[in-house]
């Protein structure tokens, strides 16, 4: 009987097709209202490294301000400072561990055509590309020994290698940045982690650094960081100074397996915070936080708040739509009395006119989910045309396989929901009351 | 007038009435919050940053020669620039009203750093600073071109002065008048003192959703390093003209560098308010999307509900109504049933925002928008109702003795 139905659905829609017509744009249009702030949602609270988000973590120390909390209500800085960042590392307590700061450099061609461009730099301990598990296309990243021998290695992404060395394998091939020459030790493949979750502090959705050189190297070299520095308490002017003072500019993750290594690590940053206390240094209370990558996105708010008040908008929308749907519907049903009551008439159960009606309305729900995944594009679309500025965007309204199978069935759940009601009134349809008039 | 008949014929078969109230209901309350939303990002945006963006651009001149004097090469360049035709004048500058990126300091009024310190701009300037951004000295007086100083990254000492905005001057001394601020003593980096020399009228700072965004400081320092911020301020109507110009005598000037991120004061504000303007563009598409599709919907009932009563139409017609009684019936019940829709909207309205403020710091409604929001659904209501009334007129009374 279900497909008779489904003919009986589609048939109706045809005998009243303005009705139908109205009923399945609601539908299409609330659940694009919906499904298209729902796909935003969804990507900017992805997880950008699942297969590895629950061993990585995001180390905080609280070496702030006695007088002042870094952030309302007793929250440790976001970022470590040179002394503590370099001194954990040392330590190697964890599996790995990498602490590293985001910079910039001028890439110098070799070659009188090509003038001389800025690239985003990141500047970093070895255990970066293990940790993060980043693909490379030739080559890789460098090792514990690069880092203390302060070597200039360097790793470059695709679109610095296709423009500088037109593709080929420049592994062991040499790049002149502000004057120093770099060995190339590994070519980094298309890598776009959403967000991008080691480094937020400039925005969750920046760009993945263009290329990658040791820390050591660039903490001799006196690199600036492009980041953000934070300082607390006053110091004195130089180079020096700023190394060993609490300005905290850089950023430190370890990665850890199972709960005991966790255990031991926390442990272990106790330990070293009490050290510094006898020094004098971390005046406020001991504050150490370790958040795993998702963890540490929810503690960061990388949804941005206006997402929430529109997905509550949305919601409401397609409530609305909804409300619209059920008066229709039971328009429909009060149209068709004569029809009901002739199958009641005939035999049918009540149940069998229950089926009848909600798989129509299903069909419709069917019908405005299809047009709905059209209105969720529209609306994307429109999003990427309105936020055009940012090219992060494009990345943040793809459309994937499971936002359009949930449109599809959020549409024809919906649909259901609303039919309940009109449905009902269908079948308390008295086969006699309408038969008189016939 | 029949109100009485009206309802109670809507009291006896209510669901269809009782939908397109809630309808109505719900439509009110996203249409009232979102306003508010949009009213309360427009004021936002439509804040002034004080200084003059229809002429301001400003670039990056990054130097990549290691050998250079930085000093040297910022000096020669604010000259070339400054002696530019259909330029008024130039600086060197760490940041600039809403870029988005720059410094920020606190400061006391005691050398004790137990105290709060209050939360301020900074830009790093010398006396050619005020004109060219353009903003207005209401109080004291500029710097000498004898209190400029470069920094010396290795001392890293500060000036001793510094001129404020007036919501500084404020804020750090709320009991005074501006005039009596001048010559006050501020600390900051917990110790150094720093005078208040002059006041300006008004310079935001970098960040355009700050709190303290009024709050911006002056400092007679010039920073010289290998990337240098210029901003330029061009003679009125000159500005597009000038841009690639000034450009191409910065890159050819026969340094190792290279110019980058040049960007007008309009195209800083636009990105500084993407989300916002965003934000309002979704909001007003969703509220006309939403108020369409609440007048279909009361189309598409209204007609059916006169297409079920043309029997009883039939009858009032043959009973003598006239055809302008039978509009003003259907009319009238639209209108019942949207006064019960927009006053049960009002509440949820005020509920949801109420719920808003708590979780999102959103404002409260302005008083206005809930009696303009049901003005609006009234009128949609009726609007949407008078094209099956015009139909119901048009029964003709015979149908009251006919049997089908």
């Amino acid at each position: 009987m279900f497909r008779y139905y489904v003919k009986l659905g589609l048939f109706s829609i045809r005998k009243n097709p303005i009705l139908s017509a109205l009923m399945v744009a609601a539908i299409a249009v609330g659940i694009g209202a919906c499904m298209t702030i729902i796909n935003v949602d969804y990507v900017m609270s992805g997880n950008p490294i699942p297969h590895k988000s629950d061993v990585l973590y995001h180390v905080q120390l609280d070496s702030w301000d006695p007088n002042d909390a870094y952030q309302d209500p007793d929250l440790p800085p976001e970022q470590v400072t040179y002394l503590d960042g370099t001194a954990l590392l040392e330590a190697g307590q964890a599996r790995r561990q990498v602490l590293s700061f985001k910079s910039s450099r001028i890439v110098e061609p070799q070659g009188e055509d090509e003038r001389p461009f800025q690239v985003i730099s990141r500047s970093t301990s070895a255990d970066f590309f293990p940790m993060f598990d980043t693909p490379f296309v030739y080559g890789g990243g460098w090792d514990k020994s690069a880092d203390d021998n302060e070597e200039n290695v360097v790793v470059i992404n695709r679109e610095i290698n296709e423009r500088l060395f037109g593709g080929e394998n420049s592994v062991g091939r040499t790049l002149v940045m502000n004057d120093m020459p770099y060995r190339v030790s590994g070519v980094m493949d298309i890598w776009e982690p959403l967000p991008k979750f080691y480094d937020v502090n400039n925005g969750p959705f920046e760009d993945v650094e263009e290329v990658f050189l040791p820390l050591s190297v660039s903490i001799a070299g006196e690199h600036g960081s492009s980041g953000n520095t934070s300082c607390w308490n006053a110091r004195e002017g130089g180079r020096e100074a700023f190394l060993n003072s609490e300005c905290i500019w850089l950023q430190f993750w370890v990665e850890l397996h199972g709960a005991s290594e966790r255990q031991e690590y926390m442990s272990f940053l106790s330990a070293y915070v009490e050290t510094q206390k006898e020094l004098g240094r971390f005046p406020r209370p001991m504050n150490n936080r370790l958040n795993n990558v998702m963890e540490w996105m929810e503690y960061e708010e990388v949804v941005a708040e206006d997402v929430n008040v529109l997905l509550g908008l949305a919601y409401m929308f397609l409530i609305v739509c909804l409300l619209n749907t059920i008066g229709l519907l039971l328009a429909k049903v009060a149209r068709r009395t004569g029809d009901i009551s002739l199958r009641r008439a005939l035999g049918a159960s009540r149940q069998a006119i229950f089926s009848q009606y909600i798989i129509e309305a299903g069909v419709i729900g069917a019908a405005g989910g299809l047009l709905g995944v059209g209105t969720t594009w529209l609306g994307l679309q429109g999003i990427k045309a309105l936020y055009g500025e940012f090219e992060f965007i494009a990345r943040l309204v793809a459309m994937d396989w499971v936002v359009i199978l949930a449109a599809i069935g959020l549409a024809i759940l919906s649909a259901l929901a609303a039919a309940l009601y009109p449905t009902w009134r269908a079948c308390s349809v008295h086969p006699a009351s309408q038969l008189k008039a016939l | 007038m029949e109100l009485g008949p009206i309802w109670r014929a809507l009291m006896r078969n209510k669901t269809s009435y009782v939908l397109i109230a809630l309808q109505i209901a719900v439509t009110m309350a996203i249409m009232v919050n979102a306003v508010n939303i949009i009213q309360e990002r427009s004021q936002q945006m439509a804040r002034p940053t004080g200084v003059d963006e229809a002429n301001i651009f400003y670039l990056s001149s990054v130097v990549f020669d290691p050998d250079a004097d930085f000093e040297v090469q910022i000096a020669a360049d604010l000259d070339a620039i400054r002696n530019f035709p259909g330029v008024h004048n130039a600086i060197l500058s760490n940041s600039v009203p809403l870029h988005g990126g720059g410094w920020s300091e606190g400061l006391r009024l005691e050398p004790d750093p137990t105290l709060d310190a209050t939360g301020s701009a900074i830009f790093f300037t010398d006396e050619h600073g005020i004109d060219t951004f353009g903003i207005d000295l209401i109080a004291g007086r500029n710097f000498e071109p004898g209190e400029v100083t470069w920094y010396d990254f290795d001392a890293g000492d500060w000036p001793a002065i510094t001129i404020v905005t007036a919501a500084m001057a404020e804020e750090m001394f709320p009991d005074l008048a501006l005039d009596d601020v001048l010559g006050k003593t501020m600390y900051i980096h917990d110790t150094k003192p720093i005078q208040i020399i002059g006041i300006t009228e008004r310079m935001q700072a970098a960040w355009s959703g700050w709190s303290g965004v009024e709050r911006s400081m002056l400092i007679p320092s010039m920073r010289g390093s290998s990337g240098a911020r210029y901003v330029i301020r061009a003679e009125p109507g000159y500005r597009d003209e000038i841009m690639p110009q000034i450009e191409e005598m910065l890159a050819s000037s026969g340094a190792d560098r290279i110019i980058r991120n040049m960007r007008t004061m309009e195209e800083a504000r636009a990105r500084s308010y993407l989300e916002d303007s965003s934000m309002v563009t979704i909001l007003t598409f969703i509220v006309i999307v939403l108020t369409a599709i609440t007048g279909l919907g009361i189309v598409g009932l209204a007609s059916f509900s006169v297409a079920r009563r043309t029997k009883q139409i039939g009858t009032r017609r043959a009973l003598g109504a006239t055809r302008p009684a039978i509009l003003r019936y259907f009319m009238l019940e639209n209108f019942v049933i949207s006064t019960v829709g927009v006053t049960g909207g009002a509440i949820i309205a005020i509920g949801i925002n109420m719920w808003m403020v708590d979780a999102f710091g959103l404002q409260r409604i302005a008083w206005y928008l809930i009696p303009a929001a049901m003005v609006t659904l009234w009128l949609v209501g009726q609007l949407a109702v008078y094209g099956p009334a015009r139909r119901a007129t048009m029964v003709s009374p015979a149908l009251a003795t006919r049997s089908v």
